[in-house]
Formats: structure tokens, C-alpha cells, sequence
């Protein structure tokens, strides 16, 4: 487990470098402030449970560009604030003229169902995609996509989840184009997803 | 001269503030409407210690099955909820529960989620100015909670 956080530090040095980098050139090589440091090795294929109880794959979720997060709804702060700032990119850039999707994979299988998850993302935007589904899809969905996940032992019922909070930017042909770290204020992912919309999209 | 007379009138609602009976003063304080199926929410809130001694927040009494201190650690992208079992508010500072950082966690809701509009009746138990009622407003969730 120490090496994928030790793996993540440095991708998200790298990606913000990036950034800074598309913010204060313009570079022609990387217009939207990608790295190939990056790597094509996040995401691939899962199997999860959508909000209406049906198992469903990356190919029926990943339809556009698409910013995935994993996160937990008994989360009250974090989880919320990210879910929050993706929903708003998705209407910054709705306003444009470009369709993307947001999906909040749950890392708390236990506690969040399907109604659960339904529940949470229908509270940030309309059209956010919940999912859950068995520990062992959960798990496997998030080493796809290298994030960090924890249940905090201690209490069975208010438990709390160490978990990853980058924010993934997939495509459904080319998959991973890059990721956001929580502090990234919507208009940038606004910005950045619809650069990488415009060379991929 | 305007300057002036505002600048005053906003002493005197600060005087007015350090003049009440406790050293203690809670502001802004609010949590954010939940899901229906929620099972935990956040309550934020700004505490200001304008006395002479150091003061620690020991708990926060409201009516849920369980309410706890938390904040949020940060390392290398991974979020860690800690419970912390005191806050203290050093004199003549302020301490600020907002979103990203230290939180009150609600929790144990089971189909009572908050709902905007309503409030939450709760109670924070000071070491040294004891027991004082605040009122948590139940806010919509919007730009103004993303302050990073």
C-alpha cells in the first residue's frame, strides 16, 4: 500500500506541474496540461452495481468524458465538497456546449447500497452516477484506477474510510487523460476537460 | 468622516460582543442540507475567545446517536478523518470549523436527514466557560462551501 501512495505524491507533483506549466505558457505539446508521466496504467475495465440495483461495466458508464471519484457517503466533508466541485465543472462546461459525466465510486461497500449512493449523488447533480457493489468489485475497481482505500477499524457502524480524493478524467475510447487533486477549483477542471474534450472528445 | 463613524459602529458591536458573560463567542455557525439517506453530516461554525485564558471545546451535545469531533488530515492526496477528542481556543483567538478541516460529525441519522431550512439545536461544553446553546442553520450545499 505504501507504494501506491508513495505513486500517487508523485503523480500529482507531476500533474501539477503540468498544470503550472499550460497555466503560464503555452506550450504547444501538452495544450491542456497533461504529462506522460502520467501513464496509460489508470482505469480499464470494472464491474460494478449501479444506483437502480443492475451490474454494470466501465462501457456503460464511461459514454463520454467522464470524471470518476471514489469516495463514501458517510463521508461528510471531503467526499461532499469534491462531488460538489466535479457537479459544478459539469455545469460550467454544459453551459459550453460540452457533455461530460460524473461518477462517485463507492469505497464503503458495506454501508452504501445502492439507494445510499443514489441518494448522495442525486444531491450534488442530477445526472451523477453512484456505484457501488461487492467488496471485491469495489476493490478491483480501485487498484484499476490506483487509488488508496481504508476502513478505520474501530466502531462497526460509524466507522470512517482513509481513502485517495483525486479525481479521474476518462474517455470511453482512449480511457485515462489526466486527473484533478481536490484542490483544483471547478472552472480549472472546466478548463482542462474540455481541452482534453476538444483533442479527444 | 463616514469611515470614521462606521469603523465605530463596528467596535461598538465587537465591545458589545466581549461584554457578554462569557469570554466565549460562537458565529456562523450552519451544517449542509444531506441526502435522504444519509447517515453522518457536517456542522462548521467560528468560536472566538476574546478573554484573558485559554479555553478547550470538550463536546458537542445535540439529539443524534452520536456526535463527534473530527478534522481531516491530508497526506500525499489521501484523506484521513481523525477523531479529535478536544479542540482548544487559545486566548484571544479564533478557532474556525470549516469544510476541509475540523468539522462537528452528526452522525447516525437513519432517515432523518438535515434538511435545508431547518436548524439543529446543540450544545458545546467549554473546560472553562462551560455549557453554552448554539443553533446550527441548515444551509444548501453551493459555491460558497468550495473555498479553496
Amino acid at each position: 500500500m505504501k507504494s501506491v501512495i508513495i505513486g500517487s505524491g508523485v503523480l500529482a507533483v507531476a500533474v501539477g506541474l503540468g498544470v503550472y506549466t499550460w497555466q503560464t505558457t503555452t506550450a504547444a505539446s501538452d495544450p491542456c496540461g497533461n504529462t506522460t508521466v502520467a501513464g496509460a496504467a489508470i482505469g480499464g475495465p470494472f464491474e460494478l452495481v449501479s444506483e437502480t440495483g443492475e451490474t454494470v461495466t466501465d462501457t456503460d458508464v464511461i459514454t463520454k468524458p467522464t470524471l470518476v471519484y471514489f469516495g463514501y457517503t458517510f463521508c461528510p466533508d471531503v467526499c461532499p465538497l469534491d462531488s460538489m466541485r466535479n457537479a459544478i465543472a459539469a455545469d460550467i462546461l454544459a453551459d459550453q456546449g460540452v457533455d461530460i459525466g460524473t461518477v462517485f465510486i463507492s469505497v464503503d461497500p458495506a454501508r452504501d447500497t445502492p439507494q445510499v449512493v443514489g441518494d448522495f449523488t442525486d444531491n450534488f447533480h442530477a445526472d451523477m452516477i453512484g456505484l457501488t457493489g461487492s467488496p471485491d468489485q469495489v476493490r478491483a475497481a480501485s487498484q484499476a484506477y490506483k487509488t488508496y482505500y481504508r476502513a478505520v477499524e474501530g466502531d462497526p457502524e460509524y466507522y470512517l474510510v482513509d481513502h485517495s480524493t483525486q479525481t479521474y478524467l476518462m474517455f470511453p475510447n482512449t480511457g485515462f487523460a489526466t486527473f484533478f487533486r481536490r484542490d483544483t477549483p471547478a472552472e480549472q477542471v472546466a478548463d482542462i476537460t474540455a481541452c482534453f474534450a476538444g483533442q479527444l472528445g | 468622516m463616514k469611515t470614521t463613524f462606521l469603523a465605530s459602529l463596528a467596535l461598538l458591536a465587537i465591545a458589545t460582543t466581549a461584554t457578554a458573560d462569557s469570554a466565549i463567542s460562537v458565529s456562523d455557525a450552519r451544517a449542509f442540507e444531506t441526502a435522504p439517506s444519509a447517515m453522518a453530516g457536517g456542522g462548521f461554525l467560528t468560536i472566538t475567545n476574546t478573554g484573558a485564558s485559554d479555553d478547550t471545546l470538550i463536546a458537542v451535545l445535540a439529539d443524534f446517536p452520536r456526535v463527534e469531533l473530527h478534522t481531516t488530515a491530508f497526506e500525499n492526496d489521501i484523506a484521513r478523518m481523525v477523531h479529535v477528542d478536544t479542540i482548544p481556543v487559545p486566548a484571544g483567538e479564533t478557532v474556525t470549523l470549516a469544510p476541509g478541516g475540523l468539522h462537528v460529525m452528526f452522525m447516525g441519522l437513519k432517515g432523518k436527514p438535515l434538511t435545508a431550512g431547518d436548524t439543529i439545536a446543540a450544545t458545546l461544553v467549554f473546560e472553562q466557560a462551560g455549557e453554552m446553546a448554539v443553533t446550527f442553520d441548515i444551509v444548501k450545499r453551493d459555491m460558497a462551501g468550495h473555498s479553496h
